[in-house]
């Protein structure tokens, strides 16, 4: 196959310019699926601003300090007003600016986890549903079974009481409970992939098989690992919160969103402000990540022509 | 004095599909092949003709190394394709490529072109200038490089195949299976397609093996042809005596279906024969030969004994009891 | 406006189009796929419409039953007249009559048109319920009618049947179980999309022979969609040409099988492998148009040998032929102004 061409393009140009254009026009058409919902906007815009604001807790909240140790008896159990918007707790320090730190938590504790889970729970349902009916699959979906068949929380609850109770055990808690879903979706998905015909032509051209998984499979499988991703990090924030609040995550004086609610518990219903703004907050980022998990669901499905 | 490229022996591909019975548990087996020979020389285009449980893609899918036979085998130029229980070398994955049916299916729709067409350069031919390479694969399908940058949802039906064909092309093979390759593409867009293959095939000594159902295709494309039925094959011959002077009643019944454009063509075809019944399924194959229910010429002995394929006439060979099976 | 309809053969269409435009607004622009559709059925005519992929025959037969979604889909222009009556202006109810009792669909693939969950028994006793005009049957009486069509498609054991499942039956047995629901009410018009595509060639001739018997049994109009000239010829009274959103060329069926007029009619008849062999024809240069973009004018002359000036320019109407086998023949070509 000597067949000599002259080809009046240099290499890099072309390259360059086929960079270019491909870019700018899946970015426009990946914004156009993801607007047609509205909600998927807000979802947006809400975990925007979350990350925002617990990026930069220590510039935009009003009383930065009030997030660590710090009493301030006369200010205590104010209700909302000018000074304090959410007003403050027992101890007098200003809940809003709690809360801002508290995010903090949060979205490190969905971001850890799922960096934590993703990779590997991936990779073995990669591996298990390339090499369905074998040996292998068997023993990966086994085990994956058997981690999925403890209740998630319960699982958490029974780790975090044997360790030390702090965010970091709780995070390792989490994980090790929440990355057999991510198995199993890729599983279903790699399985059937499997037998698809762009598979069968890599094998006959003679790919490898670590290609075969991560550049012919698995590229077809990220959008419903994204969706899910986005949707996981409202629930891990949840759990996390619910860790928290029966004391085994964040642990007090520290501005977890679920400590929060536990403190203010006890003053329900008079002092309502101490543990329904931070509850509120949970309600937000969870929400938020929800409707933005939507909108790149959406955004990822494939076009009708 | 032409050689042959592919020769198969005796092949079988049988799959098991479940069990029945609670306690006997009897497998349930599907024999998409039941034991064919053909042998494909250097150059030519063999074609394959049979309705949907004939086996005919299981044929390409065992040749590309996708199924193991169950039985018999399949000799490139000699050499065997399964040895033993190793995968099939990298030599002779450069030599056989496939292009599959369904243009939709068989590019990765997360891939670019580029990517599809830089696999197989990357694992065959190392050296050289990869994106001068992809230039030259499109300029041979006809397609503007440009099209690199697409992924496989921005193109119609028929680029989609040419680049899969461009594909198959890229390792420098000298065998390709073409498992119907225009069935899912329009009229006017299949004569394009046709028309390339045929001058890829001159220009590069390339041999084909040339699936379809359709058979005025067929007449216009291969040098000889098989027609296969539930996993038999009961017809061989070149093609224009194929086309010109069937045996079997399966092919005559086949022909006698063909939709065709012109008076002129509805002279050729055979007296009609009008299918009554159902295709039968590979799973319950009937006794005997296995056309017996559905063929109008049937006799006694075609529901207990199968028949072996003869020589009718020179390079023509039937298998039906109605033309002299050895010891009657 | 309601076009005064007589139920005497021939003296108003069944069906008619009239310039029909339909866009789809998607990322981008706006797809301006039908551009101008004009199309009859006469009362017990069978009627062909041949076009390749892309040329918007489906999108034109979803718009008769209004099946395609709203958004993203816009009908800028035209009327669809069935029996007399704008079917884009009726409302919900008079809608509805006319897609259980007037019009009905088959498609191309059986398998999807089925629901797999549902045995065939409630499928087409479903088709019946809703074909009683409110009056309320009992269990019984339901599976009784649905026998009856079961046994006009010619299925084997129609009483197991109804008990069975869509999985179990073969690709030709399921396209005739599509073929008896659409046949349950007595209707008018058939649309068969591609019925026999997705079949095995035997096969499809076994249907195509059941379809031409029931609608001449039944003196049903039907539509006949496909991209296979070959069929099209011997199930067809009359034919229709599409390509990218206009109608090209119209004739009866055997005038156009040895008379095509039209560029692309050429183009295609030319690309049909033909049994006497003699290899296979260079196909039609170019691609369809993109219908963001279309070409001005007409839109094949992007591809047509014969374009002139004025085809770019001006859209073609149907133009009848002088002289010739028969009156209806008409083409959307400038050469035969």
């Amino acid at each position: 196959m000597t067949a000599q061409t002259k080809s009046p393009t240099t290499s890099t140009g072309l390259s360059a310019s086929l960079a270019r254009s491909k870019t700018r026009e899946n970015l426009g058409r990946n914004w156009y699926k993801f607007s047609r919902n509205p909600m998927s906007i807000v979802g947006l815009i809400t975990v925007s601003l979350v990350v925002f604001v617990a990026v930069f807790a220590p510039l935009v909240a009003p009383h930065p300090k009030h997030a660590s140790a710090f009493v301030d008896f006369a200010n205590a159990s104010s209700p909302p007003c000018r000074t304090y918007p959410f007003g403050t707790d027992v101890v007098g320090r200003d809940i809003l600016s709690r809360i801002f730190f508290g995010f903090r938590f949060s979205l490190v504790m969905g971001v850890v986890v799922l960096a934590l889970v993703v990779p590997p729970g991936v990779t073995l349902g990669l591996i298990a549903g390339y090499n369905q009916g074998t040996w292998l699959d068997t023993v990966i979906m086994r085990i994956t079974d058997i981690f999925l068949a403890v209740p998630p929380l319960v699982l958490a609850l029974a780790i975090c009481s044997v360790l030390t109770p702090n965010l970091f055990n709780a995070m390792i808690a989490v994980s090790l409970m929440w990355w057999p879903w991510y198995t199993r979706l890729v599983y279903g998905l790699a399985s059937t992939l499997r037998n698809e015909f762009f598979v069968n032509s890599a094998e006959a051209i003679g790919a490898s098989k670590a290609h075969i998984i991560f550049r012919e499979i698995l590229p077809n499988c990220i959008s419903p690992i994204f969706t899910k991703m986005s949707l996981d990090m409202g629930w891990v924030i949840l759990i996390g919160s619910s860790l928290s609040f029966v004391g085994l995550g964040v642990q007090p004086p520290k501005p977890g969103l679920g400590t929060m609610v536990a403190d203010g518990a006890k003053y329900l219903p008079d002092q309502w402000w101490i543990s329904v703004f931070p509850a509120l907050a949970i309600v937000v980022i969870v929400l938020g990540f929800n409707l933005l998990g939507d909108g790149l669901r959406d955004m990822f499905a494939a076009e009708e022509v | 004095m032409t050689t042959d490229i592919l020769t198969v022996t005796d092949l079988k591909k049988y799959f098991v599909i479940g069990h029945s019975g609670i306690i006997k548990r009897e497998p349930i087996t599907v024999k998409a092949i039941d034991g064919i020979n053909f042998a494909i020389r250097e150059g030519e285009t063999f074609g394959l003709v049979g309705e949907s449980g004939s086996g005919k893609s299981t044929v390409a899918y065992t040749t590309i190394g996708m199924y193991r036979p169950t039985e018999g085998g399949i000799n490139f130029r000699g050499q065997s394709l399964f040895e033993g229980q190793k995968a099939r070398p990298l030599a002779l994955k450069k030599e056989i490529q496939i292009v599959f049916q369904d243009p939709g299916s068989s590019l990765n729709p997360r891939r670019t072109i580029k990517q599809i067409l830089e696999l197989p350069l990357q694992i065959h031919r190392r050296n050289g200038n990869r994106l001068e390479q992809i230039v030259q694969l499109l300029e041979m399908v006809e397609l503007p490089p440009d099209y690199m940058q697409k992924y496989p949802q921005m193109l119609g039906g028929g680029e989609k195949q040419m680049v899969a064909i461009a594909r198959a092309l890229a390792t420098d093979p000298s065998f390709i299976i073409l498992d119907e390759p225009t069935s899912a593409l329009d009229v006017s867009i299949q004569a394009k397609i046709i028309n390339l293959l045929i001058q890829l095939q001159n220009e590069f000594h390339l041999s084909y093996l040339f699936i379809t159902h359709d058979l005025s295709l067929m007449r216009n494309v291969a040098s000889r042809v098989a027609i296969m039925y539930l996993g038999k094959i009961c017809e061989v011959a070149e093609a224009a005596e194929f086309f010109r002077n069937p045996y079997h009643p399966y092919t005559r019944m086949l022909l006698s279906s063909i939709p065709v454009v012109s008076e002129e063509e509805e002279k050729l075809k055979p007296q009609k024969i009008i299918s009554t019944g159902e295709i039968p399924s590979p799973v319950n194959v009937p006794t005997g030969c296995s056309f017996h229910l559905r063929c109008p010429e049937k006799m006694d002995v075609c529901s207990e004994v199968d028949p072996v394929m003869v020589e009718v006439e020179g390079g023509h060979t039937v298998r039906c009891h109605l033309y002299g099976q050895p010891d009657q | 406006m309601n076009i005064p309809f007589d139920s005497a053969q021939g003296r108003s269409p069944l069906l008619e189009i009239k310039d029909l435009h339909v866009h789809f607004d998607v990322y981008g622009g706006t797809l301006k796929v039908l551009d101008g559709v004009n199309f009859i059925v006469h009362s017990g005519e069978k009627v062909g419409l041949v076009g390749e992929t892309g040329c918007g025959k489906t999108t034109t037969m979803k718009s008769i039953l209004r099946i395609l979604p709203m958004p993203p889909t816009r009908i800028p222009r035209g009327e669809i007249y069935f029996k007399g009556q704008d079917v884009l202006k009726m409302k919900e109810g008079e809608l509805r009559q006319v897609r259980s009792e007037g019009i009905s669909m088959i498609f191309q693939d059986p398998t999807a048109a089925l629901n797999p969950v549902f045995t065939i028994g409630q499928q087409v006793g479903s088709v019946v319920k809703y074909s009683m005009e409110g009056r309320k049957l009992s269990r019984k009486e339901i599976r009784e009618r649905a026998i009856i069509p079961l046994k006009e498609v010619a299925l084997p054991d129609p009483e197991r049947m109804l008990d069975s499942y869509p999985i179990q039956l073969s690709g030709g047995m399921r396209q005739r179980v599509c073929i008896a629901m659409a046949l349950v009410a007595s209707r008018e018009l058939l649309i068969a999309d591609e019925p026999g595509t997705s079949l095995d060639v035997t096969i499809e001739d076994q249907i195509l022979r059941l379809l031409h018997r029931l609608v001449e049994e039944k003196n049903v109009s039907v539509i006949h969609i496909t991209h296979t000239l070959g069929v099209v010829r011997e199930t067809t009274d009359r034919v229709y040409v599409m390509y990218a959103g206009n109608m090209v060329e119209v004739a009866d069926t055997e005038e156009l099988f040895a008379n095509p007029l039209h560029p692309y009619t050429h183009g295609l008849m030319a690309a049909v492998p033909r049994l006497t062999g003699g290899g296979v024809s260079d196909g039609i240069p170019g691609r369809i148009p993109d219908y963001l973009d279309p070409p001005p004018g007409c839109r094949f002359h992007p591809r047509c040998p014969h374009a002139m000036d004025i085809c770019r320019q001006e859209k073609p109407r149907f133009y009848g032929k002088r002289s010739g086998v028969s009156d209806n023949h008409e083409v959307a070509c400038f050469l035969y102004r």
